[in-house]
């Protein structure tokens, strides 16, 4: 049953699947059926030998049975003459672009496909232009951008040009300050509103947000950005080290952890405030907030006990409850996103550190990671998935490098997401499920990278400074 | 042949003349018979060491004189010929000696210089309980991901804990450091077990838990950023700092 549903869901939920080699160790891991149905599919058994063989990994077309909607993205016109619409229409065709780009759910018509002549009112519209080949796209998303009196008014529309007789999916008018900024964002809900649609009802995450870390004014600070690494900028001022910070799901407070006078303790910052709050100090070293689905708890690494186990507490940090007891060190707790019922943490209990689960009470605690080095577990918002980051072969005369993995909760199956080198972890997942935003060391410096959640389409987030641990918001 | 004998002819032509020189040198007129000796003049001279002092302080003064029937010293009065003497002026002063002889009188001086305002004395150059840690306390390392305290870092802590049992007003913080393979929230966690674990060998050994704090700095303050083991193993130790 279990190996069913993780094959069925990640067939359809990753559209390509990259496959680790099997090596001898590893074959318990993967169901003999499941690995035919790959190979099967995707290469026929006659090379399932072969490259089982001869590569560290393979990515295969099972996913090539789910079609993406081709969608055509013209460039939006300018109407009226403000000689400011220029600038921001560029910005706003840009990041309507990428947003669409990103989400993965459909796939863009090349431009150099386009017709001449492309819309920027419904009139406009030639049909045929535009599902014949060779754009052949099923969908056409145009409109136009005008500027007056120091207001920014976009119009735009999403057609299914099969269906001339009733083709609009989408009509949307949005009206803003005439900045970048505003701009910026009106194409962002106008890409979400897109991939609601296209997406099969799974919201968009062109609003969302990424929290990180950055060096980039001498201390470690908590930094935000927008999910597509454009307008950074920095929310804590502390002076000290700021590290592990963790977004409430309602998006009103950020946890994270610094070092104080006594310590590495919890803090609280408030997003609605735009200040310090309150939070209990607890002594000892205090590590790696997590946030239950219901933002009513806190759970975390703490020392106070003696060596580093987890606890949760409320969200003020009262009522403080031991959830392990073991020789430790215990780190970076995380809450089932959907259910709420279980942790996931690493524990360096037995030698390397692991990643383990255990109920929300501390019972039924399971070690989910056979070897290596396994740290910084994301549990997916469909709460099915576990990401994390992994150096599988760790020992004397393996230099192993830390990659993002993705793991089946049920099965324990996992599959291996990054390959490009460099040490790569602290993943954490889109609100959509689809994406996870990692650190990778691959250009030689720490920074935050986005990928879909099967590896492809990677994408630099942040240039400036060493930026480390993003998390992403939970909307 | 030719040529040989006129060298021989030119140089004994040469010697000759050098001999003639010298008898001619010789004749030289003898020097007038010298005149009588006057009374021979009396010489002097004095100093005085140190020539700076502070107030209490003494200095040697020393004074040399020949054919002088006669020497004083202002303010000492008459003195040997040649001598020494402690002096210990409450003030700046000049002394005066005055050698007289059958040949006349000779004068000498010498000046000694009294500070006022002694600055403070120096301090005795005793380590203090600072330089005494940084040199005898040293840092305990680590294995790979390993929290306890390995065989050959006993002695090391055994050490440590002498120093502390001697200087019982001493306290400190262990910092607990990891290297850079690991991961930022584990190393913290894991450089939290590292400085308890020498705080327990520590407390073990008679040291007072109350004198010792400790911190993790996970891979945060890295004593040396190669990536090599020799970096690695610097930056996998418990740290001590001295606290005043």
């Amino acid at each position: 049953m279990a190996r069913n549903s993780y094959r069925d869901t990640i067939l359809s939920f990753i559209g390509r699947f990259p496959q680790s080699r099997m090596d001898q160790d590893l074959r318990p891991l993967v169901s003999h059926c499941l690995r035919r149905t790959f190979f099967l599919l995707a290469f026929g058994s006659a090379i399932l030998v072969s490259s089982a063989l001869a590569q560290d990994w393979i990515k295969t077309g099972t996913g090539l049975g789910v079609e993406k909607v081709r969608l055509a993205v013209p460039d939006f016109k300018v109407s009226g003459s403000d000689p400011q619409a220029g600038n921001l229409l560029r910005t706003f065709n840009d990041t309507l672009w990428n947003d669409l780009d990103n989400s993965g759910v459909v796939e863009l018509v090349s431009k150099s496909f386009y017709p001449l002549q492309v819309p920027g009112q419904t009139s406009e519209v030639n049909f045929l232009a535009w599902s014949a080949p060779p754009p052949s796209a099923a969908m056409l998303a145009f409109g136009n951008l005008a500027v007056a009196s120091g207001k920014v008014t976009l119009q735009g529309w999403l057609y299914d040009v099969k269906n001339t007789a009733n083709p609009q999916v989408l009509g949307k008018q949005y009206t803003d300050v005439a900045t970048d900024d505003a701009t910026r964002l009106i194409a962002h809900k106008f890409a979400d509103e897109i991939i609601y649609r296209l997406g099969g009802g799974i919201p968009g995450i062109a609003e969302s947000k990424i929290y990180f870390v950055s060096d980039r004014t001498g201390h470690k600070e908590i930094w935000v950005m927008d999910y597509d690494g454009s307008n950074q900028r920095q929310v804590t001022h502390l002076g000290s080290i700021s590290l592990s910070p963790r977004v409430s799901p309602d998006g009103s407070r950020l946890a994270f952890s610094s070092l104080t006078k006594s310590g590495w303790e919890i803090m609280m910052y408030s997003l609605d405030l735009n200040r310090m709050v309150g939070f209990a100090r607890f002594g000892g070293t205090n590590l790696s907030p997590a946030w239950s689905a219901d933002g009513s708890k806190i759970a975390f690494s703490s020392s106070r006990g003696g060596s580093p186990q987890i606890y949760v507490s409320d969200s003020s940090g009262g009522n403080m409850q031991r959830m392990t007891s073991n020789k430790g060190p215990d780190v970076s707790p995380v809450w089932n996103r959907k259910t709420g019922a279980q942790i996931a943490y690493v524990s360096g209990q037995t030698g390397l550190p692991q990643i383990y689960t255990m109920e929300a009470d501390g019972t039924n605690q399971q070690r989910m990671t056979d070897q290596g080095y396994a740290v910084s577990p994301a549990w997916a918002p469909n709460g099915q998935f576990l990401s994390l980051a992994w150096v599988r072969k760790y020992g004397p005369g393996e230099p192993g490098s830390s990659d993002i993995y993705l793991m089946d909760i049920a099965s324990k199956q996992w599959v291996q997401l990054t390959h490009d080198g460099g040490r790569n972890d602290f993943p954490s997942w889109s609100p959509d499920n689809r994406h996870i935003v990692f650190q990778s060391s691959r250009t030689g410096k720490e920074e935050i990278w986005m990928m879909l959640a099967d590896g492809t389409k990677t994408r630099q987030l942040t240039f400036t400074g060493r930026n480390t641990q993003p998390n992403w918001t939970f909307k | 042949m030719k040529q040989q004998r006129m060298k021989w002819f030119a140089l004994v032509a040469a010697l000759g003349a050098v001999m003639m020189l010298g008898a001619c040198h010789k004749k030289a007129a003898p020097p007038p018979p010298p005149p009588p000796p006057p009374p021979p003049s009396p010489t002097a001279s004095m100093s005085v060491s140190p020539d700076t002092i502070q107030p209490g302080q003494s200095a040697t003064l020393s004074w040399q004189t020949t054919n002088a029937t006669d020497v004083s010293i202002d303010g000492i009065g008459a003195v040997q010929a040649n001598g020494t003497q402690q002096v210990s002026p409450a003030g700046s002063t000049t002394y005066h000696l005055t050698a007289k002889g059958s040949g006349g009188t000779q004068e000498a001086t010498a000046r000694i210089t009294v500070t006022q305002a002694p600055p403070p004395p120096p301090p005795t150059p005793s380590p203090s309980d600072e330089d005494l840690f940084s040199q005898n306390v040293k840092d305990v390392y680590f294995d790979y991901d390993k929290s306890d305290v390995r065989g050959d870092q006993q002695a090391v802590l055994q050490a440590d804990a002498q120093f502390l049992s001697q200087h019982s007003n001493v306290n400190i913080v262990i910092e607990g450091h990891c290297d850079s393979r690991g991961s930022t929230e584990y190393n913290l966690a894991l450089g939290d077990q590292r400085a308890s674990s020498v705080k327990n060998a520590l407390t073990t050994m008679g040291i007072s838990a109350s004198r010792i704090k400790t911190i993790s700095y996970g891979k945060e303050k890295p004593f040396c950023s190669e990536e090599n083991e020799a970096c690695w193993q610097q930056n996998r130790r418990g740290h001590f700092v001295y606290q005043k």
